[in-house]
């Protein structure tokens, strides 16, 4: 018999809240995190406005000697810590008689800091040589040598995150970061999910966290032309599977939950949220820039998941779509549903909650689990927002504009990443 | 079910001192240095001015002609994972896509795509400099006035970030290097990228190896690939307080690997790929193997993130799950590879650990390092090792660590020095460490038994 995996823990710090409760029921009202961007002066962006977390500060997370040792984190960092803290505090797993903390580990998809970037860009003008048109190396050298920090820059690298989060936890367990875009954090507990199957670990701290709202990020995307620059309407931007969608809205945060090995949390008596029951990943192979036009890695991925599952398609109750508000994504996305769920499709509602908190990147398909296992809990599904307009490529159920009471036990949540990275995960109300 | 094996049957890497496993690892042996002054740009403000820089190779020609076009859009970081990648195939012996479009082999794709993964280590992948500063520069409030010209945001916002390629963001994704390797050699199966420092390649090859164990996968090329050879990457590393800085004038004697007068790192650069197989796949198509990986285990050093453990518990822990998962013990080690970065501290640490596992052991059975002829290009730097150790494994010669004249008794292991020395070691062991955020990880290979 192999093992089977649990959630027995959530911890969220999204635009809609800093916590589980605040932002699950900011979604069923169907509110919006989206508003100006206020972390930098973006009014002279194509795009100036996103949906930051607001009013954070980790010192409300942390108690006092926690904070102090952990205070010199980059703002994304910040997230997983707090969000690690809540799903850690709501498993009580510190609680376990006996916990042996060799046996858990962490795996994020967590994202890169921002760049420290007034000093940054101040060291890059100084050092340009406007008349030769090239960098002066030297200059530069001396200049950026001054102005920027060891910490902040230590701090940028992706891994930090987890090897804060093993510290504060004191957990000797594998330790991974994923970065890859925006499907990294359902990757991360895919696998951290076959690590506990295989028995690598009794359990897993595992999520995601990003921020990309930042100048370097913006410019990224806007020169991408990925992003909505709807400056007018921005409350209404993030508008999936809309006609009239024009890209997607940056979020920033994190979604962490502490995945446990069913024995080992019936031991302890934990509570159990949900079962992690399947996991798909594949690569479109195909371009750097574009999906697939058949959609045949999301399909893979998909169906690599419900196999995984040992269920078939008519199984799945609801499906968190990675639903950006980009024309090509939730057009391909619709095919791809249709190519794994076929007649039925029109059956299954899919819904996306980036259109209330914007796109969290690494984040995004970590905050989405979280959705659907609150779905299955209270029997409510998340609307997709700002639905006005059908679009006759996108013929689905999207469960548009208002949440739906209905019965959920079983649920996919969908991430796509640049690049073609597809990553599917399929979770399940727990019973014995 | 009976767990699947899976063996080693291509080794792709990029170095310093060459292109393709053979030419590094021959270099290796003859003692040679890959690290020199830098090259890349102007190094002469910075109190570090060496490093392992990889000279002579050139991406256009390890992809498929229709592809050339989107090395533009590759950091180098990428360019040295798609290089590693060509030969990696190519020295499997496998029909990619790649190289079917090349028109290299004869036939048609002897890889199922659908069953083909990557799993690739990745850095924070530094933007070109000299690009982004050049646009930055568009949007200097006073370009005139060199003293103060100042940035402004404004400007960049309405104009300046014109200057960038639209897919400029696409350059610097640590994905990419998956990315990139996935479409031109087509693996459309599980694909990673795990980005944990100098841990990435171990981690990323630890994955793959369970992704084949799991029936996820067939093949995967795994490892890693990362430069710091350039003015930010030299400059994060200058800022952390890493680098050797007295040898500029004898840069082949900069990086000490274990020495007692090690003073520091040397930044480099490079990529290492490797083909696992699952076993009856590679036997089924006459592949040459160079062993079997046959034990994984992963760590962390869960007391400060930044600062390496003395008694390196986080690597002993890595080991030993290494071991338990390999079903083998510490008493059938024959070789270590390890890290070795030249630091004080890094070295000492991995040292104790290497000392607690091995035990009396630690007096006789050899280590190997590599640093102190490429220098620490980051997330790469744990695929070379593991090639180079499969390598020694199979030709059955140890290279000796450049620079390693008398062992630290701080560290107290026995690093191979001097001259090479012949090894038929059935069973070795290689570790690796993030030098910032603190991840463990261990390897263990065994030669090859039917």
């Amino acid at each position: 018999m192999s093992r089977r995996v649990v959630v027995t823990g959530m911890g969220w710090i999204t635009p809609l809240g800093r916590d589980i409760e605040t932002t699950w029921g900011r979604i069923l009202a169907g509110e919006s995190g989206v508003a100006k961007t206020t972390i930098f002066d973006a009014g002279t962006f194509p795009t100036q406005f996103s949906a930051e977390v607001k009013d954070f500060a980790l010192k409300d997370f942390l108690n006092p000697p926690e904070y102090d040792v952990h205070k010199t984190v980059s703002r994304q960092a910040g997230f997983a810590l707090a969000a690690a803290k809540l799903a850690w505090t709501d498993s009580n797993l510190e609680g376990a008689a006996d916990l042996d903390k060799t046996r858990v580990g962490v795996y994020l998809g967590g994202g890169e800091g921002p760049m420290d970037f007034d000093n940054f860009t101040a060291a890059a003008v100084e050092g340009w040589n406007y008349e030769d048109n090239d960098l002066d190396a030297t200059r530069w050298a001396d200049v950026a040598s001054t102005q920027l920090q060891m910490t902040t820059e230590a701090e940028q690298d992706p891994n930090m995150a987890a090897g804060h989060i093993a510290q504060l936890f004191g957990v000797e367990g594998p330790n991974f970061n994923t970065l890859t875009a925006c499907a990294a954090s359902t990757q991360a507990i895919g696998e951290a999910t076959n690590m506990i199957r295989r028995g690598d670990a009794d359990a897993m701290i595992s999520g995601g966290c990003h921020s990309m709202i930042h100048p370097f990020g913006v410019t990224g995307f806007n020169r991408l032309t990925a992003l909505s620059t709807r400056n007018d309407t921005c409350l209404t931007a993030s508008r999936p599977f809309d006609r009239t969608r024009d890209g997607f809205v940056l979020g920033e945060g994190a979604g962490m939950l502490i995945l446990e090995e069913l024995e080992h949390a019936r031991a302890r008596g934990a509570k159990i949220l949900a079962e992690i029951v399947g996991y798909g990943s594949t690569a479109d192979a195909f371009r750097i820039t574009d999906i697939h036009e058949d959609g045949r890695g999301g399909i893979a991925a998909m169906r690599m998941a419900i196999e995984d599952a040992g269920l078939s398609p008519q199984d799945i109750h609801y499906i968190s779509a990675h639903g950006t508000g980009t024309q090509e994504n939730d057009k391909i996305e619709t095919l791809a549903i249709r190519g794994v769920f076929g007649e039925n499709a029109k059956n299954v509602p899919v819904s996306s909650v980036k259109s209330m908190m914007g796109h969290l990147i690494a984040a995004a398909g970590a905050c989405e689990l979280i959705t659907c296992i609150l779905a299955i809990r209270d029997n409510q599904l998340p609307p997709t927002m700002n639905y006005e307009h059908p679009d006759p490529v996108c013929d689905l159920d999207y469960v548009p504009n208002e949440r739906r009471e209905t019965n959920v036990q079983t649920c996919l949540s969908n991430s796509f990443g640049f690049g073609g990275q597809n990553d599917t995960l399929v979770v399940t109300a727990f019973s014995s | 079910m009976k767990k699947k094996r899976v063996v080693i049957t291509g080794l792709g890497v990029v170095t310093p001192l060459g292109v393709g496993i053979n030419e590094t690892f021959d270099a290796l042996v003859e003692k040679k240095c890959g690290i020199r002054r830098i090259q890349a740009f102007d190094p002469s403000r910075f109190a570090s001015q060496i490093g392992g820089e990889v000279t002579d190779c050139n991406v256009k020609n390890c992809v498929p002609k229709g592809y050339r076009k989107a090395t533009k859009v590759m950091a180098r970081d990428i360019e040295l994972a798609v290089i590693a990648a060509y030969h990696a195939v190519k020295d499997a012996g496998l029909k990619t896509k790649c190289l079917v479009d090349r028109g290299e082999v004869d036939g048609g794709l002897d890889v199922d795509s659908t069953r083909f993964g990557a799993n690739i280590g990745a850095g924070l992948i530094c933007a070109d400099l000299t690009e982004l500063a050049g646009a930055l520069a568009t949007a200097a409030e006073k370009p005139d006035t060199p003293e103060n010209r100042g940035f402004s945001l404004n400007k960049w916002g309405r104009e300046g970030m014109e200057n960038l390629t639209p897919l400029w963001l696409l350059k610097f994704l640590p994905n990419m290097l998956a990315c990139h390797v996935t479409i031109v050699h087509d693996c459309q199966a599980p694909s990673n990228t795990i980005t944990c420092g100098e841990a990435s390649s171990h981690l990323a090859i630890g994955e793959a190896l369970r992704t084949i164990e799991r029936g996820a996968a067939d093949i995967c090329i795994c490892g890693g690939a990362e430069s710091k050879m350039n003015p930010m990457g030299l400059m994060r590393q200058a800022l952390l307080d890493r680098l050797a800085t007295d040898y500029n004038d004898k840069p082949a004697e900069a990086c000490r690997p274990f020495d007692s007068k090690r003073t520091g790192m040397v930044i480099g650069e490079g990529g290492g790929l490797i083909i696992l197989e699952e076993l009856e796949r590679a036997k089924a198509r006459g592949a040459k193997i160079y062993g079997e990986i046959v034990g994984f285990g992963a760590s962390v050093n869960s007391s400060h993130w930044m600062k390496p453990q003395s008694n390196g518990r986080g690597l002993t822990l890595a080991m030993n799950k290494a071991l338990d998962d390999a079903g083998v013990s510490a008493s059938e080690i024959g070789l270590v590879s390890a890290s070795g970065v030249g630091t004080k501290v890094h070295d000492a640490s991995e040292a104790a650990a290497i000392k607690q596992v091995l035990g009396d052991r630690t007096v006789t059975v050899p280590v190997m390092a590599t640093k102190g002829s490429l220098g620490n290009n980051g997330a790469g730097s744990g695929a070379i090792d593991i090639a180079a150790l499969t390598m020694a494994m199979h030709r059955g010669v140890i290279p000796p660590s450049l620079n390693t004249e008398m062992v630290d008794p701080d560290c107290g292991i026995h690093v191979v020095t001097g001259d090479p020395i012949d090894s038929r070691a059935d069973v070795a062991i290689s570790v690796a460490s993030a030098l910032s955020g603190g991840q463990t990880a261990a390897l263990v290979i065994r030669r090859y038994q039917a």
